[in-house]
């Protein structure tokens, strides 16, 4: 068993698996059972000023799409922020700390955009015991509608200015948790970092309508027939996630900064790709709330295999694969492939012809006995066969030699790699070579 | 092939060589990586999984299965191992049926149960096949301990007290160790050489000389065994069978069904193995069913089970009857043998009809004769020998929590052990749970 003990900021959890700030985290009792079921640390349920405490809706606050068997690929959720009130949430948190020294135990929090706010509260916080403590900058409904939330993470100054503030005011380490709700996530993740904070947490909830209802029109989860928009997320949202994440690792400023990855890890091998991408850990919020806290066994069991198999130390994965994102300008044009598909694997279905000569190239030719056939002076590479299969690896794209004449340019192939900033057709290649 | 399934007599080669290979090959084809991955996806990961409860050994399936889902067959055959040892074997032999697979939630959703044994077997085979043990022992505790019997009782008691850190013994009568696993399993369920490589394979933890050809009553005495080791185990099965108490059952040609099966088990040559052509069995349970299958796949040309009771009190689940069934096998229910028919070798049995009358049943007067010339008798199996000193329930040796017989620092399991079910899981849970027990006892 490969050890997966983790270091975040000098927060130290038995393995990188942290639930996020959402209802897995809202109470002792449920942070409790994480716990016991093995979870790393939590991002305790986002707390805000003392006071009456948060309503939230009645009826229903989530709404689900499905993929086939119904297993749930995307939730959506118009929940508000912690509904229990501080002092409650305090003591538990304090309690947790105590009886679980060895788990990671950060305290999310939203307050009014006014230093006031934050330094009454950041005490508080300090008071539990707590780990750290995450900024909400992420919730997209409700709160940011309040000034809070979104409303900040859209807004750079603001993230800077409310990072410093808590920097100022606290020993803790600060975590900003950024919204995916703005054009470059650079731009946020810049600002956490100009303004003191330890490390960026990401994604939060995409604004989103996961429906409508076509007998009575209204958006799901419906309200006494009306619907406002809610926040994403689950597996739909991790390719949207790990891009963040990467443009975060790899961006010059805040290249290094510890990012803690979220956004629809549902196995370990979703986590160990946003370790790849850079990030020191990861939050898990939908997968627990699909089926339950014991998935951490199966997180913990499976990146333990992998990082046994590939002979490496939980740090020597992180961000592995961060030098290998680039820019389209520097893919190698000469990196030439063809799809092949395995005969003894095909079901005859017909799926990638469909979808070959229906909407791509018309590469792949149909036998009367349905032998479906990659043609290779058709063959563009564009992978849609290898991603309509229904059978794993049956259709798979593979390199030509160097040598050989590809059939549908043809072209010899070569095995020196040239990109589009040398490529004869961009105006300024020419430029440049002039 | 010199003989037909209409040669008379018991005789050997009714089917080509090759026909008798293709019917005694895998029962259930192993699943491909595309088919389990496909199976596996089936699995909700249900809370507190209802098919965990009725797995003898509880293996902890929906997290097995989430493992194979997310490419990591590996980790799950460890989650297998670590509640069942001989999980390769269980996923081949286990009446998954009556199981694991009847509890799933599919089954009540859709009748179509995850397809729990077969990703067992996926998983586990792969990791055997790689030949890693995942387990090591724990430092020596210096205890002794003697397991008699090395079939899945005893292998599973022995294999957890070796991981603490004892030393074992293990004693089996039988020249092979393995139990009914090497001698009782049906063909089709244990193909090539399964029941050996994984005793083999089990082996490897260390710690655990296997003495075969010694038998306790004959080489070994409890006495000696409480004497000379630090807690003894019993794992010993039901060795003896039921007589028939019909007429004529020392005829030539009637057989005792799990005798007939270890010869089948431990052939060379199938093609060389005799079977009659009208064979007649008599029984209900898997044994029963397992004698006919196998006799029918030899080539007999008729095979007929005999039941005394009604098909829902048949032992053998719906599905084994099906089984049977869709090889040929004919089934009379609610009918008894009351004369085995012949002159020196068998030709025939006169069956009366019963029926049930409070909880006895009897003969309803009407009777008819089935040719046979060969009559395997599966009537069920008793304990053999009954070990001095020891308290005996329904003609097993009575065991108390997990294993603890009437005689301080003798535990016992399986099928020579009163409670549980006589299946494969059942004995290495029993033995299992009793090495557990055993361990505290001795480091308490
Ligand atoms: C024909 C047949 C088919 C079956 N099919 C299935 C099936 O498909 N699925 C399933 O789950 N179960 C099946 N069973 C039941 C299953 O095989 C048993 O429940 C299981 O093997 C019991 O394990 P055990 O370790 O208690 O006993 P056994 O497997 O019987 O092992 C006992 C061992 O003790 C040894 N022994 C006996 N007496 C002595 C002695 N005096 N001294 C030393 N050693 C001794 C024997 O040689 C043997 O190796 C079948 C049984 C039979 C008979
Ligand atoms: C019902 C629900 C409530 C949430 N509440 C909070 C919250 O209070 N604070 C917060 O920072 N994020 C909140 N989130 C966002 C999650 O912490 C997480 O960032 C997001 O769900 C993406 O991760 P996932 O795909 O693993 O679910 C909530 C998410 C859900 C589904
Ligand atoms: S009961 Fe069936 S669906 Fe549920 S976990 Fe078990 S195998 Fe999976």
């Amino acid at each position: 068993m490969a050890d997966l003990s983790s270091d975040f900021l000098g927060i130290k959890s038995p393995n990188p698996f942290w639930l996020a700030s959402a209802p897995p985290t809202d109470k002792a009792y449920n942070v409790v059972r994480a716990f016991e079921a093995g979870w790393g640390g939590v991002v305790w349920k986002t707390l805000g000023e003392a006071g009456p405490p948060i309503v939230n809706v009645n009826g229903p606050r989530y709404g689900a799409i499905w993929g086939a068997d119904r297993r749930l690929l995307g939730l959506n959720n118009i929940e508000l922020i912690t509904d229990r009130p501080l002092e409650v949430n305090l003591r538990e948190i304090k309690q947790v700390k105590r009886d679980w020294p060895d788990r990671a135990m950060i305290v999310s929090l939203m307050v009014p955009c006014e230093e006031q706010a934050w330094k009454a509260i950041l005490p508080l916080v300090e008071e539990t015991g707590a780990d750290g403590i995450e900024l909400n900058f992420g919730c997209p409904h409700g709160m940011s509608e309040r000034g809070m939330g979104a409303a900040v993470g859209q807004v750079p100054e603001y993230i800077e200015m409310v990072a410093r503030w808590c920097k100022q005011n606290t020993r803790m380490p600060v975590i900003v948790k950024l919204t995916p709700n703005i054009t470059d996530i650079r731009y946020p993740a810049r600002a956490a970092k100009k303004g003191g904070a330890d490390a960026v947490s990401l994604i939060n909830t995409i604004s989103s309508i996961i429906g409508v209802d076509l007998d009575d029109f209204s958006p799901q989860p419906s309200i006494d027939g009306k619907g406002s928009h809610g926040g994403y997320c689950g597996p739909a949202v991790k390719p949207i996630a790990l891009n963040m994440v990467a443009e975060i690792a790899r961006d010059a400023e805040t290249r290094g900064m510890p990012i803690s990855g979220i956004g629809g890890v549902t196995t370990w091998r979703d986590a160990a790709e946003f370790l790849a991408l850079g990030a020191g850990n990861v939050q898990v919020c939908t997968a627990a709330m699909t089926y339950g806290f014991k998935i951490v066994q199966e997180m913990i069991s499976g990146l333990s295999q992998y990082l046994d198999h590939h002979d490496m130390a939980l740090s020597d994965l992180i961000g592995r694969a961060v030098p290998n994102v680039t820019d389209w300008q520097y893919l190698n044009l000469n990196y030439v492939t063809k799809a092949r598909i395995d005969q003894d694997a095909c079901i005859k279905c017909g799926r990638c012809y469909a979808a070959c000569e229906d909407t791509s190239h018309q590469a792949i030719s149909m036998s009367p006995e349905r032998v479906f056939e990659v043609m290779d002076d058709e063959c563009v590479a564009c992978n849609l066969c290898v991603n309509v299969c229904p059978v794993d690896n049956c259709i798979t794209m593979e390199r030509m030699p160097a040598g050989a004449v590809d059939l549908r340019t043809g072209a010899v192939v070569t095995d020196v790699p040239a990109d589009w900033t040398t490529h004869p057709n961009n105006p300024a290649a020419r430029t440049a070579a002039e | 092939m010199t003989n037909s399934p209409f040669t008379p007599g018991i005789v050997p080669a009714r089917l080509d060589g090759r026909v008798l290979q293709e019917n005694f090959a895998d029962l259930h084809a192993p699943l491909d990586a595309h088919e389990a991955l496909v199976a596996a996806d089936r699995c909700y990961f249900c809370h507190d999984a209802p098919c965990i409860t009725a797995c003898p050994t509880t293996i902890d399936i929906p997290l097995f299965i989430r493992q194979i889902a997310t490419g990591t067959p590996e980790a799950a055959a460890k989650t297998i191992f670590d509640q069942n040892i001989l999980g390769g074997m269980c996923a081949r032999v286990c009446p998954t049926e009556t199981l694991c697979e009847q509890a799933c939630v599919r089954e009540a959703a859709e009748g179509k149960p995850v397809d729990i044994g077969r990703l067992q077997r996926y998983a586990t085979d792969r990791v055997m096949a790689a030949g890693v043990h995942p387990f090591s022992r724990a430092p020596q505790t210096g205890k002794r301990v003697a397991v008699v019997g090395a079939g899945p009782a005893g292998l599973a008691c022995a294999h957890r007290l070796a991981m603490k850190g004892h030393e074992i013994d293990l004693f089996d009568a039988r020249p092979k160790g393995g139990g009914l696993n090497e001698y009782g399993i049906a063909t089709y369920k244990a193909t090539d050489g399964f029941a050996g490589a994984e005793l083999d394979w089990l082996m490897q933890i260390g710690g655990i000389t296997l003495h075969t050809g010694r038998a306790l009553g004959r080489d070994l005495s409890l006495d000696g065994l409480c004497a000379d080791y630090d807690a003894v185990f019993l794992g010993m099965g039901l060795g003896g069978v039921n007589a028939l108490r019909t007429a004529g059952e020392d005829r030539a040609g009637v057989l005792d069904a799990v005798d007939f099966i270890a010869d089948l088990r431990q052939a060379d040559d199938l093609a060389r193995l005799p079977v009659g052509r009208n064979v007649v069995v008599i029984g209900g349970g898997m044994t029963a069913i397992d004698a006919a299958v196998q006799s029918k796949l030899l080539g007999a040309e008729s095979v007929t089970v005999l039941y005394r009771r009604d098909r829902a009190a048949m032992p053998a689940s719906r599905y084994e009857q099906d089984l049977a069934a869709s090889k040929g096998v004919r089934f009379v229910f609610n009918a008894m043998p009351i004369a085995i028919l012949g002159n020196g070798a068998v030709t025939g049995v006169t069956v009366e009809y019963t029926r049930a009358e409070g909880k006895s049943l009897i003969g309803t007067g009407e009777t008819f004769d089935i040719p046979a010339d060969q009559i395997l008798k599966a009537i069920g199996q008793t304990l053999a020998t009954t070990p001095e000193e020891l308290n005996i329930t329904g003609g097993k040796i009575a065991v108390t929590g997990p294993g603890r017989t009437s005689r301080k620092g003798v535990w016992a399991g399986g099928d020579c052990a009163s409670g549980g079910e006589d299946l494969t899981v059942t004995a290495v849970a029993e033995g299992r749970d009793a090495a557990e027990d055993m361990h505290d006892r001795l480091m308490g």
